[in-house]
C-alpha cells in the first residue's frame, strides 16, 4: 500500500520514518519526497498488513496521512494505444497486450510524469 | 501475374483472398512466395500516428452580402485564406488563438467530424463584389459545400528513432525525451506500414485508393520530403465520410497539437514479387536513433536499429538497455487493415490501378540559408577570475569593466563556475562583517555553456530555458573561450 504524508515545518524536523518503521517493526521504502523548510510531503510504500499500525504512528507525530488506493487512471475511450507511456513509467505500469496498452495500475507509485506526457489526456491521476 | 481488373473482378463476385500484412508474412513463410502469390490477391496494410502534416481545404459557401475572407478562424484556429473568397484551408498544428497549445486544427476537424457545430470569424478588407467586412457564425460539417482532407506528408514508411543525450527533459513531437539516455520513442508501424510492404511503389502511386480515416482517399502523389527508404505519400479525402474513430486530436506536451491519422492501403498481389515484398519483417527494416540533445538540423546518430528491436521494449546504448515507447498505435493500424479486409471482402472497396508512379530516387535537401550566425560571430572577451579571488574585488572587476558575468576558471583557464553581479551583491548584502568571503563560496558551479560553432538560436534557447542572461563559451576541454550574453544577441536579432 501506498501512503501520502504531509506534514508542517515543526514534523519536518523530526526522523518520522525511522521512528515509524522502529515502532511498528516495519520496513518503509520511499518512493517520492519533497521537503522543505515549511512542509513536506512524501509517498512511502508499506507492507499491506500494517498500513494500520504505520498510520498510527505517523498520525500520532502530527502527520496528515492519505492511503493512495486509486492508481492512475486511464481513460479508454482517449487511449489511442499508442504507447507513449511505456517508456516514461519508471515503474512499468503501462505494457503491450494483444497490441493494446494496459495499465498494471498496483505498481504505479502516483509520481505523474505519464498523465503529462499523454497525446490524447488519457491518462489522469485521482488525487495529487 | 494478376492485373487489377482479375482481382477487382474476383473483389465483386466476392471471392477474393485478402489477408491483413500480419497474415501475409506467415503465408509466405509456409508456402513461399510464389504459392503465396497465386493463393492471395490482397494483402491490407495500417498505420495510424501522429501526422503533422493534415489538413482539410473547406468551402464555407457564400454569405450575403459576399465576403471575400482576408482572414478566417474556426473555434480561434486561424485557417490559411489567401486563395478564393470563402475557400479556406485549416492546417491540424495550428493552435487557438485563445486557448493556445491544448486546441488547434486537429481538434476542429475531429469536432466538425463528430457532428458538432464551430464558430466561424472571418475579416475581410470589402471590395465592390464583396462588401462585407466581418462575419461572426456557427457551421457544422453538413453545412460546408466540400469538406476535403488534403495530407502533405502523410503514412511516413518508416521514421527516425529519437533520444536525447543532454542533461535536461526535452519536449519534442517525438514525446517526452527523458534526459541522459533515459528513452527512446520512434514512430513508424514497420512491417504492416504500407509503404514498406510496397518499397518500390510498383503497385501504390497516383490515383491508388486507400482508406483514409474510416472514408476512400486517394493518393495524389508522393508526400513533401519523400526520400526513399524515407517515403511518403499525399494523400486526399472526403471528410464528410469520415469517421472519428480513425482520427484523433492530439496535443504533445510543450511542442504542440497534431492529429493521429489512420491510413490503410490494399497491395494487390499482382505477382510473386509483391508477394516477397509483403512478406518483409520488422528485422529487416532499418532506422537510426538520432540524439535529440543536440538542437540541430543534422542530429548526431547514436545508433542503427531495426523495427524489431524498437518493437521490442528495449534497445541498448552505450551498454545500457534503455526503454522505448512507439508513437504509433498498432491496436489501430490492426483495426484499419481488418476494417478494409472486410470492406473488400464485401465487395465495397475496389483497388484502383495507379495512373503515374512515385518517385523512387529523390533525396530530400535541407533550407538554402544566407548563412548560419554561429556564437563565435558575437562571443566577446570573457573576464574570469579564480575561485579564491575575494568578493571586494570581484565587485571593482565589475564596475571598473562595466560586465554582470564572470567565469571562474582553474589555472589551465578551465571552466569551474560563474559568478554574476546579483551573486555579488547578494554576498554583500548578508555579510555580517568587514570579510566578503571568496568567489569559491558564491559561485555556481554547474554553469549553462555553449560553444563557438553552436549557432546564435541554441545560444539563445539555452539562455531562454534556464532563464539566465550570459553562457560562457567554452571548447572541447571545457577552456574559457569568450562570453555570449543576451544583449550580444538581441543586438544581432534587431540587425535582422
Amino acid at each position: 500500500m501506498l501512503l501520502l504524508l504531509r506534514f508542517d515545518s515543526k514534523v519536518v524536523k523530526q526522523p518520522i520514518i525511522t521512528k515509524a518503521a522502529i515502532d511498528t517493526n516495519t520496513l518503509i521504502n520511499i518512493i517520492k519526497a519533497s521537503v522543505g523548510a515549511r512542509h513536506g510531503e512524501l509517498i512511502v510504500e508499506v507492507e499491506d498488513s500494517k498500513v494500520k499500525a504505520v498510520e498510527e504512528v505517523f498520525e500520532s507525530y502530527g502527520v496528515e496521512v492519505q492511503e493512495l488506493d486509486k492508481a492512475i487512471a486511464k481513460d479508454d475511450e482517449k487511449c489511442v494505444h499508442c504507447g507513449l507511456c511505456i517508456s516514461i513509467c519508471p515503474v512499468e505500469v503501462f505494457k503491450v497486450e494483444d497490441h493494446k496498452i494496459v495499465a498494471e495500475t498496483s505498481r504505479c507509485i502516483h509520481c505523474g510524469v505519464c498523465v503529462n506526457v499523454c497525446p490524447t489526456k488519457a491518462l489522469s491521476l485521482p488525487i495529487i | 501475374m494478376k492485373s487489377i481488373e482479375e482481382i477487382n473482378r474476383k473483389i465483386r463476385e466476392g471471392n477474393a483472398v485478402v489477408v491483413t500484412a500480419d497474415e501475409m508474412k506467415n503465408i509466405v513463410e509456409e508456402l513461399g512466395a510464389k504459392k503465396a502469390a497465386e493463393e492471395v490477391d490482397v494483402v491490407t496494410t495500417g498505420t495510424f500516428g501522429a501526422m503533422c502534416s493534415s489538413g482539410v481545404f473547406m468551402n464555407f459557401g457564400h454569405s450575403d452580402p459576399p465576403i471575400k475572407m482576408q482572414k478566417v478562424w474556426l473555434n480561434d484556429v486561424e485557417a490559411y485564406t489567401g486563395i478564393a473568397a470563402v475557400d479556406a484551408y485549416l492546417g491540424v498544428t495550428q493552435i487557438s488563438e485563445t486557448k493556445g497549445v491544448e486546441y488547434g486544427g486537429a481538434h476542429v476537424i475531429e469536432e466538425l467530424v463528430k457532428g458538432k457545430e464551430v464558430e466561424l470569424k472571418a475579416v475581410a478588407y470589402g471590395t465592390d463584389c464583396y462588401p462585407r467586412k466581418e462575419i461572426v457564425t456557427e457551421v457544422a460539417l453538413e453545412d460546408l459545400n466540400q469538406a476535403v482532407m488534403l495530407n502533405p506528408r502523410n503514412a511516413y514508411q518508416r521514421y527516425k528513432a529519437a533520444t536525447n543525450s543532454s542533461d535536461r527533459l526535452l519536449r519534442t513531437y517525438m514525446g517526452t525525451l527523458l534526459p541522459n539516455f533515459g528513452n527512446v520513442t520512434f514512430a513508424g508501424t514497420g512491417e504492416i506500414s504500407p509503404l514498406n510492404n510496397d518499397p518500390e511503389y510498383r503497385t501504390i502511386g497516383v490515383g491508388t485508393r486507400i482508406f483514409l480515416c474510416g472514408a476512400k482517399g486517394y493518393v495524389i502523389g508522393e508526400g513533401t520530403q519523400h526520400s526513399p527508404p524515407f517515403g511518403t505519400l499525399m494523400v486526399k479525402g472526403n471528410l464528410k465520410e469520415m469517421n472519428a474513430k480513425y482520427m484523433r486530436a492530439a496535443v504533445f506536451p510543450g511542442y504542440g497539437v497534431t492529429m493521429f491519422v489512420g491510413i490503410g492501403i490494399p497491395i494487390p498481389i499482382i505477382n510473386e514479387d509483391m508477394a516477397r515484398f509483403t512478406a518483409v519483417r520488422d528485422e529487416e527494416i532499418t532506422t537510426e536513433i538520432l540524439d535529440y540533445g543536440v538542437a540541430r538540423r543534422d542530429r548526431p546518430v547514436v545508433r542503427q536499429v531495426s523495427y524489431a528491436e524498437l518493437k521490442s521494449g528495449k534497445v541498448e546504448i552505450n551498454g545500457e538497455e534503455v526503454r522505448v515507447s512507439p508513437l504509433s498505435s498498432y491496436y489501430m493500424a490492426h483495426e484499419i487493415m481488418e476494417e478494409l479486409k472486410k470492406q473488400i471482402e464485401k465487395g465495397e472497396f475496389l483497388l484502383t490501378q495507379a495512373v503515374d508512379k512515385i518517385p523512387i530516387k529523390v533525396k530530400t535537401k535541407p533550407m538554402r540559408q544566407k548563412e548560419i550566425r554561429v556564437v563565435s560571430s558575437v562571443m566577446t572577451k570573457a573576464i574570469t577570475i579564480s575561485p579564491e579571488t575575494g568578493i571586494d574585488e570581484v565587485s571593482k572587476i565589475i564596475l571598473q569593466k562595466n560586465v554582470n558575468h564572470l567565469p571562474v576558471v582553474d589555472k589551465n583557464n578551465v571552466l569551474i563556475g560563474i559568478v554574476t553581479s546579483w551573486d555579488v551583491a547578494k554576498a554583500v548584502a548578508k555579510a555580517k562583517g568587514t570579510d566578503l568571503g571568496k568567489v569559491k563560496d558564491v559561485m555556481t558551479r554547474k554553469v549553462i555553456t555553449t560553444f563557438p560553432d553552436e549557432p546564435v538560436e541554441v545560444a539563445a534557447r539555452k539562455m531562454e530555458t534556464h532563464n539566465i542572461s550570459a553562457l560562457p563559451v567554452i571548447d572541447a576541454k571545457k577552456r574559457v573561450l569568450g562570453l555570449v550574453t543576451s544583449e550580444d544577441l538581441s543586438k544581432l536579432l534587431a540587425r535582422w
